[in-house]
């Protein structure tokens, strides 16, 4: 899932301030999964918002909507009927959901309650961690399932580096090296002998690098 | 030994059954060069050649390439690190092809410290290739006279070409496999971590031995003179990849505070006297960290100087 956490509330007010009808936009998939942006936070900080303008003696109107995505559109149209009856939609969604709000409402501001931070998983109960950069050719099936561009500080595809210390990463005692669960998962599945091949220097031109990415399938479309 | 393969010096000592000697420099974190020449006059006449260290710990400093020309031009043989987190594929053999045509014929290719423990933790790195890929992107437009986009390259660069090892990294059951890595993209020569753990050095060159891989690559010890107890602390407990055994922190806490430093001379000056025994070490690189001085004391007493004069 793709991993968000809450912005300060305090970030939130700023960028909201001088708004008077606030639409707050939750969204049903990752962002409820993750605790950051679903139904009930949308609950929690509407009432920390309408509690802070109370106090400021501010008469603003913030209204709770929670759409299944915010990157479809047809649950984005869910809110067009009465999108006009606000000064700007306040969104929990990743950056993915506020951006398609924005394209979608084009005369309506559209601001960010989280800060996305990652393709990952829940380790347990308030602990995510990344496993994914997306970088558009997935290498998984040389490395023990365990993916060196997003799990290695350095993206090393030959690793270990130097900095490896007991299993951690140079970064912090809190990193795993990923080096280390790549050489621990081949050897217990018997391909240590794997690790001796040399990577060959990575087409970085399906990431980030080769500019902003698009699929289109036409297996697919109608 | 096979013929040589570049106009280096250092690969020519080698060819010629020496024990080199090579040594490091960390550039200045200002424009004065003169810091780096004279840094580099302490210890010419001792050494092999001078490594010039790339923007270690992150911290940034005067670039390597630069320091590496001011050294070529006081008639200092330079080893120009370069390493690959602040660079891409097209920066990376673009510094390669400027230093080739100073006639800087040493590199020694690492991955680098992360940026977070330096003075820009904040910024991006880079990581387009990994040292094992820069080896074999040197090797490649050194041998085949091609850049990486295949196209041909007027005046390759000649460079011998190096690779850092760290026989004390963990996990260590693949310390000699990483170095049979490297020996494979191309590394002809081998600067190790600083030893302090012989013992563990001495299993890691068996382990390499074995494996034939010493016939293959000139490892270079990398030794480390300690100025204190509490350098020897530090770099146990704080140094990533740093192994330090008890007995050595021991050693050093045994003298008075005034005598460490000599005390720290003499192990390193032990160790060396004790490695070039060891089958397969076919040199030094003396890293005496903002401590150049020493070096001469250091070489002398080791029985490695004069260093070999070269036609």
């Amino acid at each position: 899932m793709i991993v968000a956490k809450p912005k300060p509330v305090e970030e939130i007010i700023e960028s909201v301030n001088g708004f008077d009808r606030i639409l707050l936009v939750g969204c049903n998939e990752c962002v409820t999964v993750c605790e950051a942006g679903g139904r009930k936070e949308v609950g929690v900080l509407a009432s920390a918002l309408r509690m802070h303008f109370l106090n400021q003696g501010k008469n603003v109107r913030i209204d709770e909507e929670t759409l299944e995505r915010q990157c479809d559109r047809e649950y984005l149209e869910e809110v067009r009927n009465r999108i006009d009856q606000y000064d700007a939609v306040l969104s929990l969604a990743c950056g993915v959901g506020v951006q398609f709000m924005a394209e979608t409402y084009f005369q309506t501001p559209v601001v960010p309650g989280v800060d996305t931070c990652f393709m990952g998983v829940t380790e347990e109960r308030g602990v995510w961690s990344e496993r994914c950069q997306g970088c558009g050719q997935c290498v998984l099936a040389r490395t023990g399932g365990i993916c060196p561009v997003s799990r290695c500080a350095k993206r090393l595809f030959n690793g270990p580096c130097g900095g490896s210390t007991q299993g951690k990463c140079e970064l912090s005692k809190d990193v795993e090296c990923a080096w280390q669960l790549i050489i621990d998962r081949l050897t217990e599945l018997g391909r240590l002998d794997d690790y001796e091949e040399l990577a060959p220097v990575k087409d970085w031109s399906t990431e980030r690098a080769g500019g902003p990415r698009r699929v289109e399938r036409e297996d697919v479309r109608q | 030994m096979s013929d040589v393969k570049t106009p280096s010096k250092l690969e020519r000592v080698l060819a010629a059954g020496h024990q080199a000697v090579t040594s490091e420099c960390g550039p200045p974190r200002g424009s004065d060069a003169e810091e780096i020449r004279s840094k580099a006059e302490m210890i010419r006449n001792h050494v092999d050649a001078i490594n010039i260290t790339d923007n270690q710990t992150s911290v940034t400093r005067l670039c390597s390439l630069a320091s590496c020309i001011h050294l070529k031009s006081a008639g200092v043989e330079p080893v120009l690190q370069m390493v690959v987190r602040d660079r891409n594929r097209i920066a990376i053999q673009s510094d390669i092809l400027g230093a080739a045509s100073f006639d800087i014929c040493n590199i020694l290719c690492l991955s680098g410290d992360h940026q977070a423990f330096g003075d820009n933790p904040q910024g991006q790195n880079v990581f387009d290739i990994d040292s094992m890929q820069l080896i074999q992107t040197v090797r490649y437009m050194r041998d085949e006279g091609r850049f990486l986009g295949g196209d041909e390259i007027h005046r390759p660069p000649r460079m011998f070409v190096g690779a850092a090892a760290n026989p004390f990294a963990d996990p260590f059951e693949i310390r000699v496999p990483r170095l049979a890595k490297k020996v494979a993209a191309g590394a002809e020569f081998i600067q190790t971590q600083c030893i302090y753990n012989l013992d563990k050095f001495e299993r890691w060159m068996a382990q390499a031995r074995d494996r034939g891989l010493t016939e293959k690559v000139a490892v270079l010890a990398g030794v480390t003179p300690l100025k204190s107890a509490g350098m020897a602390k530090y770099m146990k407990n704080r140094v990533p990849g740093m192994e330090v055994p008890d007995e050595v922190v021991k050693r050093m806490s045994g003298v008075a505070k005034e005598q460490q430093a000599q005390e720290g001379i003499d192990i390193c000056v032990e160790t060396i006297q004790r490695l070039k025994e060891v089958e397969g070490v076919r040199g030094f690189h003396v890293m005496a960290i903002e401590w150049e001085q020493k070096v001469p004391e250091i070489v002398e007493r080791s029985g490695l100087h004069p260093r070999p004069e070269l036609d």
